[in-house]
C-alpha cells in the first residue's frame, strides 16, 4: 500500500511565508497515552511547543506535549484499509472467546 | 486547488452513493477519505467563516479589557478573549485538513473577501455589553456548536468538542456580569437592560436566515454537517434564554414574546432580516473598524514573525555547522 499524509494533516505545502505545520499530541495525565490534539504553525520546534501549550493546554489539559513536523508522519490510507487490516480480522484464535471451557468462577 | 475551484464537479455516482451510505450509518468522514467536491467546499466555507468569527470576535471585547471595573473582571475578560483566539486556531487547523492553506484563509479575511458572523460588527458601548455578549452571543454560539460537535466531518466535530468545554465559562462570566449589574444601582440596572436591548435581536440573527431563505442549509443537513435547522436552533436558544432573563430581572425587547403552552416554545416576533443583510453586506456599524483593526494587528505583527523565522533559521544553521 502507498503511505500517504495522515488524517488530520494538511495535504498542501505551506505557502512561502507560512511557518511549517506541526502535529500536536497531548498527554492528559500521568500514565495516559499521548493523543492527537490538533496542529500549530511554528518556525521551529521550541516555538511549536510553546504554541501547542497556549493553544491546547490553557486549562491544565496536558502534563506532556509532543510536537512532530506534519511532513514526518506517515499514515495508512483509507482506500486500502480493508486489505491492510484484514490479516488481523481472520485470526479468531487470538481472542479468548475462541476457546470453549467449562463454566468456572469469575477468575478465569 | 480543488477546494477553491468554483466549477461544479460531476461526481462518480458509485462513490457518491457509498459516501452517503457511510453518512447514513453515522460514520465520521476523515480528511483522507473520499468526499464530494461540494461537501469539501461547503465545509471550507463554513469552517473558515467560523474561524474568522472567533478571531474578529476578540475585537468587541478587547475594547473593554483596559476598562474592566476590577482585577477579577479584567482577568476573566483577558482569559475569555485569549480563548477566542484559541478557538479560531482550532478551527483553522481543522479547515487546513481539507487541503486549504491557512495563509490563504487569513488573506481572504484581511482582504474583506471572507465573511464572518455579523454580530461582531456591532459596537460595545458600555461595560454591560461584556455581560450581554457572554450571556447572549456565547449562549447562542453554544447552542450552535453543541450541534456541530456531532458534525459528520471529524476534525470539525473534534474542534467543537474542545470549544464547547470552554464556552460555558464565557457564558457564565457574562451572565454573572449582568446579574450583578441588575442587582446594582438603578443606573447600573438600566445599563444592563440597555445592553440586552441592543444585543438581543443580533443574537437571534446569529443562527442565520430562516431555512426557507438559507442557500446552504439543505446540503449541510443532508450531509449531516448540521443536524438541526437554523430556525430550530434559534427556537431552542430563545426557550433557554427567556427564563434566564427572568431570573435576573431583565426583559427581552420583544413585545410579541409569548409562551405557547401547547408546544412549550417561547414564540417571538419578526426578525428584521433587512438589517441582517445590511450588516453581512459590509454596512454594519463597525465593519470597517473591525477589518481595519485586524489588518493593523497583522501588519504590526510582521516583525515578530520575521524575527521568529530569522531565529529559527539561525538555530538550524548552527545545528548544521556543529554536526
Amino acid at each position: 500500500m502507498t503511505p500517504s499524509n495522515p488524517p488530520g494533516l494538511s495535504s498542501s505545502q505551506p505557502a512561502s511565508d507560512q511557518w511549517p505545520l506541526w502535529e500536536v499530541f497531548t498527554q492528559a495525565k500521568d500514565g495516559a497515552p499521548h493523543e492527537h490534539a490538533g496542529s500549530v504553525h511554528a518556525p521551529d520546534a521550541e516555538i511549536a511547543l510553546q504554541n501547542a501549550r497556549d493553544t491546547y493546554a490553557r486549562r491544565g489539559e496536558a502534563v506532556s506535549i509532543w510536537v512532530v513536523p506534519s511532513s514526518a508522519i506517515v499514515a495508512s490510507s483509507p482506500e486500502d484499509a480493508g486489505p491492510f487490516f484484514d490479516p488481523g480480522n481472520d485470526k479468531p484464535y487470538r481472542h479468548p472467546q475462541f476457546y470453549k471451557i467449562p463454566r468456572v468462577g469469575k477468575e478465569l | 486547488m480543488e477546494a477553491s475551484s468554483t466549477a461544479q464537479v460531476a461526481e462518480d455516482p458509485a462513490r457518491l452513493a457509498e459516501f452517503e451510505a457511510r453518512l447514513s450509518r453515522g460514520e465520521t468522514i476523515e480528511p483522507k477519505d473520499w468526499m464530494p467536491d461540494r461537501y469539501r467546499k461547503q465545509l471550507v466555507r463554513m469552517m473558515s467563516q467560523h474561524a474568522h468569527s472567533e478571531v474578529v470576535g476578540m475585537l468587541p471585547e478587547g475594547n473593554w479589557i483596559t476598562r474592566a471595573p476590577n482585577l477579577r473582571r479584567k482577568l476573566a475578560l483577558l482569559a475569555k478573549v485569549q480563548d477566542e483566539a484559541g478557538h479560531g486556531l482550532y478551527i483553522y487547523c481543522g479547515t487546513e485538513t481539507l487541503g486549504v492553506d491557512r495563509a490563504e484563509l487569513i488573506d481572504q479575511l484581511l482582504s474583506g473577501k471572507a465573511k464572518y458572523s455579523s454580530i461582531f460588527n456591532y459596537p460595545t458601548l458600555t461595560w454591560a455589553d461584556m455581560g450581554a455578549i457572554g450571556w447572549l452571543v456565547d449562549g447562542a454560539a453554544i447552542v450552535n456548536q453543541t450541534m456541530l460537535a456531532h458534525a459528520s466531518y471529524g476534525p470539525y466535530a473534534r474542534a467543537m468538542v474542545r470549544i464547547c468545554k470552554e464556552e460555558n465559562f464565557h457564558k457564565r462570566q457574562g451572565y454573572e456580569i449582568l446579574a450583578t449589574l441588575s442587582r446594582g444601582t438603578p443606573a447600573q440596572k438600566a445599563m444592563a437592560q440597555d445592553a440586552v436591548n441592543r444585543w438581543w435581536w443580533p443574537s437571534l440573527m446569529m443562527f442565520g436566515p430562516s431555512d426557507k431563505d438559507s442557500p446552504n442549509s439543505a446540503d449541510l443537513l443532508r450531509w449531516r454537517v448540521k443536524q438541526k435547522s437554523n430556525d430550530d436552533l434559534r427556537q431552542r436558544f430563545v426557550n433557554l434564554t427567556v427564563p434566564q432573563a427572568q431570573a435576573i430581572d431583565l426583559t427581552l425587547p420583544d413585545p410579541d414574546l409569548k409562551y405557547n403552552a401547547e408546544t412549550g416554545d417561547w414564540e417571538f416576533g419578526a426578525i428584521d432580516w433587512a438589517e441582517f443583510y445590511q450588516v453581512i453586506g459590509g454596512n454594519g456599524p463597525c465593519n470597517r473598524e473591525r477589518l481595519g483593526a485586524r489588518r493593523k494587528a497583522h501588519e504590526e505583527g510582521q516583525w515578530v514573525r520575521d524575527a521568529a523565522a530569522a531565529y529559527a533559521e539561525k538555530q538550524a544553521r548552527r545545528k548544521k555547522s556543529a554536526a
